[in-house]
């Protein structure tokens, strides 16, 4: 049995274009790649076994045409674009004296699971999420939603494993800044 | 001992490979008379969990 014929379609859709939305932050986009994805698993229709779940073989689909989407973004833009894109303006570093302790001590979060059933509080996350340069937003993104390990990024997106750890580091400092600043501190938590 | 932002960047590759015996030993020892960095573990911590709800109930966790 074909795997349209027992599953929501319009149900799959909403999933792949959430998922799609996250890692490209540009709803055209997402539209585009998971238009390709159904059209794609329509035409492989008769290669799905049945082993894995339906969602699971169309999400693995949708990942491989948006790493192509970030692998032809990069090669379109020139290096100097590549090097000011990856800036946003918050270096790190200026978090720490010179001797390396905090400028601004962390404080704490407060319970995790509490702060993780509130709605307004994901979407304060997702807008952070969308806020960070491209750059850190796709390793970032690959890493922390598809579930790719750091070896994987840098094959996939051709760059160097230190690279892809310093840009790991950026985006988890920048969007603690955006979290702290709208969310935990900014009022934002009810 | 380590730096606070020597520990911050350890948490960070703790996220994505285990670190080694001696990583583990400053990190630990760090964070024990440390609380600001024990706060910052935490919130790296719930960083993760949250993203990975994003996506609305996520099996699969990402692998080291």
């Amino acid at each position: 049995m074909a795997w349209f014929s027992n599953d929501d379609v319009a149900e799959q859709r909403r999933y792949l274009l959430r998922f799609a939305q996250l890692h490209l932050r540009d709803n055209a986009r997402a539209e585009d790649v998971v238009q390709e994805t159904l059209a794609a698993a329509l035409e492989q229709g008769e290669r799905y076994s049945g082993g894995a779940s339906v969602r699971t073989w169309l999400t693995g689909i949708l990942k491989h045409k948006i790493i192509d989407v970030f692998r032809a973004g990069r090669r379109e833009k020139t290096m100097s674009e590549l090097g000011g894109d990856e800036d946003d303006g918050h270096d790190p570093d200026a978090l720490f004296d010179a001797a390396g302790a905090w400028q601004t001590a962390p404080s704490s979060w407060g319970d995790p699971s509490k702060t993780l059933e509130q709605k307004r509080f994901m979407e304060t996350l997702e807008k952070c999420n969308g806020g960070l340069p491209d750059r850190l937003a796709q390793v970032f993104s690959l890493r922390e939603v598809m579930g790719l390990t750091t070896e994987e990024i840098c094959e996939q997106l051709g760059i160097t494993p230190n690279n892809c750890n310093v840009m790991l580091y950026r985006a988890r400092m920048g969007l603690r800044d955006c979290l702290g600043k709208n969310w935990f501190d900014g009022g934002g938590r009810t | 001992m380590i730096s606070c932002k020597e520990v911050s960047r350890l948490v960070s590759a703790s996220l994505d490979r285990p670190l080694t015996l001696r990583e583990r030993f400053w990190l630990k020892l760090h964070l024990w008379r440390c609380g600001p960095c024990g706060n910052f573990a935490g919130q790296m911590r719930l960083m993760r969990a949250a993203m990975r709800r994003l996506v609305g109930g996520a099996s699969d966790p990402p692998g080291r």
